[in-house]
Order: structure tokens, then C-alpha cells, then sequence
């Protein structure tokens, strides 16, 4: 059985509350074990809708569709998720929409699990590839300003952000 | 594969369909449904999607959700929503009154040589999105079918889903404006009037 090694979850409160003063309304999602609290917290507020998704793909085009009808959103995802979005970026580059990701990494940090390496070890270049500016965090006491400067580059400069936040700031897998 | 009736000819059936749009917002997919929305005549409220295959009707739950008093039609084809068969799953479960889904099924890949699509063996998408959890779907076989149902697309309590099958005719090209930068902030603009 694998366990989760117990970590400070407080940082996903404060991003919680950065996503509601920075105005974010729509939140899409796969499910994340780092990013279970947060989720939980879009899911019970009224100020925010949140839409689980069956592919991390449908939560870029959602995200399009919601900044034209004046809404911002975010799209949490797992590292291997972002591999499952490549070509709908294309529709973010080339129509210049404000997009905020935030990924929480896998095969990084830490990982036991080898089939997680590949995406995870690839995430970073591959959004880059997908004309994503990429904003990594390996250290709890940042992730918040990280995540209220990129929501602002994002939403101001209409330019696809992402937020990495590393296996070291979440926490991995015990594996026994 | 042999059909049992005469197909709808698709710029006709999109045509009939925005004539009654009102300040209904559209998306298209891409390929014929965006030529075939273009050919009917263009307006500040068309987004036309000219990539991201499998996008179209998440583009429209987005769009559904930010702006639940407008009605919102996504016009696409069979090939683009098959891509992304998932988005009946998460647009059921989110059941956006406001939304319509319209898929042209002509069976066919048109763009890349006209292959068959998984619907020419068979697969059922109305059905799909049925057992998905849309409260409306309908497949639409005729003319007068489709003029019946016109007003669903409009009013119904939605998600609604309708695909109409259209023939394989080859249609000359219809081209709207093609840089995305450039639709994005003009539909915005019409829709919220501000890109902040």
C-alpha cells in the first residue's frame, strides 16, 4: 500500500485564496494527490466552479472557451498530464490566451515509481516546447508568491504560465 | 455503406440552423463545420477554431459556464468530436443549460481525403452523449426533422446534443479570418467588451 508521506498543506489554502483575489472562477482538474486539498477547496466554495476532467487536454480548451466569455480559470494537473495537452496548447499559442496551469510534478523528487520519470522528467521542456513560460518551485515559503506573480504574468500579458510546484514541496509516495 | 435517406446537405442544414441565432454564441470546429458556419455568414460572435482537434465542445463549456444568460452552439464535425468523446462526459456532468452541441456527421474525414470515421461502422454519438447524461439528444435524419428540432437547440434546457447527418459532398472552401489572436479578441470584445 502506498502511503502519503504527511506534509504542511496550508500553501494549498493560500493559493486557494490567491486563485479567489487574482479572480479566478473556473478551476479544471484531474485529480492530483498534491493537489487533493486544493481541489477539495474550489469544490465547496461558491466563488469558484470546479469541473473534473476526464483528460488534461479538455481543461485547456474549457479554459479558452471560459477567458472568452470574460472568466479566468486555472488547470490543475499532475506532470504526466501536461504530455496529454500538447496539441490543444497550440490553440493557447496561437490565439495568444491567458492560461495559468499548476502542475505538481511526478518522477522528479524522490520518485520511486520508474514509469513516472519519462513524462516527469520531460514536463518543463515540453511546455516550453508548447510556448509555455515556466515557473518551477522547490521550496514551500515560495509557492504562493510564485503562484500570485504567475497568475498575474498570465492574466496580464495573455501568455500560457505554468507553476511547477516540485515532488519536494508536496511530498512523494512512501511505497510500503 | 448503404443509407436508408437522403442525407442533409450541411451548408443548408448550418445556414437554417444560425438564421434563428439571435445573440446565441457559436463555436466551430475545425475544418468543413468551420467553413460551413463562414458560409453562413460571419459575425463578431463566431469563434472559428482552425486546430486544437477535439476541442470544440470543451471551447463551448467554458464559454457555457462564463456566460450562463447567452446561448452557446458548438457547430463541429464527427471526426473532431470523436477526438475528444470525453468532453460528453464532463459536460454531462457539469449540465450547462445554456449549451448546444451539434455535430455535422458526415462519416467522413473530410480535410484529409474523406476516410471513414468510427460513425460510418456504426458508433452512435447522440447515443454516446445520451448515455452520457445529456437530458437531450437526437439524431436528425431529415429536413423536416431538423426544422422540428431547431428550437430545442435554443431553448431547451441543455446540454443539448444533435448530430445531423449530412451528405459527403465536397464543398468549395469557405475561408473567415484565420489568425487566432485576432478572433479571440474580437469575440471577447463583442461578448465582455473589455480583454481585461
Amino acid at each position: 500500500m502506498a502511503k502519503k508521506k504527511k506534509t504542511e498543506v496550508t500553501w494549498a489554502d493560500r493559493i486557494f485564496d490567491s486563485f479567489v483575489h487574482g479572480g479566478i472562477r473556473q478551476v479544471a482538474y484531474v485529480p492530483d494527490a498534491g493537489h487533493a486539498r486544493l481541489i477539495s477547496l474550489c469544490e465547496r466554495s461558491s466563488k469558484v466552479r470546479a469541473v473534473p476532467l476526464t483528460t488534461e487536454e479538455e481543461g485547456v480548451a474549457m479554459l479558452a472557451g471560459a477567458w472568452l466569455g470574460g472568466h479566468r480559470g486555472a488547470l490543475l494537473m499532475q506532470s504526466s498530464g501536461v504530455g496529454n495537452c500538447i496539441n490543444m496548447f497550440s490553440v493557447i499559442q496561437e490565439c495568444r490566451f491567458p492560461l495559468f496551469s499548476l502542475v505538481t510534478m511526478r518522477g522528479e523528487f524522490g520518485e520511486f515509481n520508474p514509469w513516472q520519470v519519462p513524462m516527469g522528467d520531460g514536463t518543463a521542456r515540453a511546455l516550453a516546447n508548447a510556448g509555455a513560460l515556466i515557473k518551477p518551485v522547490d521550496d514551500v515559503s515560495r509557492v504562493v508568491e510564485t503562484v500570485t506573480a504567475a497568475l498575474t504574468l498570465a492574466f496580464s500579458t495573455y501568455r500560457s504560465v505554468a507553476v511547477l510546484i516540485s515532488q519536494r514541496v508536496i511530498g512523494y509516495k512512501v511505497w510500503k | 455503406m448503404q443509407t436508408r435517406f437522403k442525407k442533409l446537405d450541411r451548408r443548408d442544414a448550418v445556414a437554417r440552423i444560425l438564421k434563428q441565432r439571435r445573440e446565441a454564441l457559436l463555436i466551430t470546429g475545425l475544418g468543413s463545420s468551420c467553413w460551413d458556419a463562414a458560409a453562413a455568414g460571419d459575425s463578431d460572435t463566431n469563434f472559428y477554431v482552425w486546430g486544437g482537434m477535439g476541442g470544440a465542445a470543451m471551447i463551448g463549456l467554458g464559454l457555457a459556464i462564463a456566460q450562463p444568460l447567452r446561448r452557446v452552439l458548438v457547430i463541429t464535425g464527427d471526426g473532431e468530436m470523436l477526438m475528444g468523446l470525453g468532453a460528453l462526459a464532463t459536460i454531462a456532468v457539469q449540465r450547462p443549460k445554456n449549451l448546444s452541441v451539434i455535430v455535422l456527421d458526415n462519416e467522413r474525414y473530410g480535410e484529409t481525403g474523406m476516410q471513414a470515421t468510427h460513425t460510418h461502422y456504426g458508433v452512435d454519438l447522440a447515443g454516446m452523449a445520451a448515455c452520457a447524461g445529456f437530458p437531450l439528444t437526437a439524431t436528425i435524419n431529415s429536413n423536416k426533422a431538423l426544422t422540428e428540432f431547431i428550437p430545442q437547440l435554443y431553448e431547451a434546457n441543455g446540454p443539448v446534443f444533435c448530430s445531423v447527418k449530412v451528405d459527403d459532398a465536397k464543398l468549395p472552401m469557405v475561408l473567415p479570418e484565420r489568425d487566432g489572436t485576432w478572433l479571440k479578441s474580437r469575440f471577447r470584445k463583442a461578448v465582455v467588451g473589455s480583454l481585461d
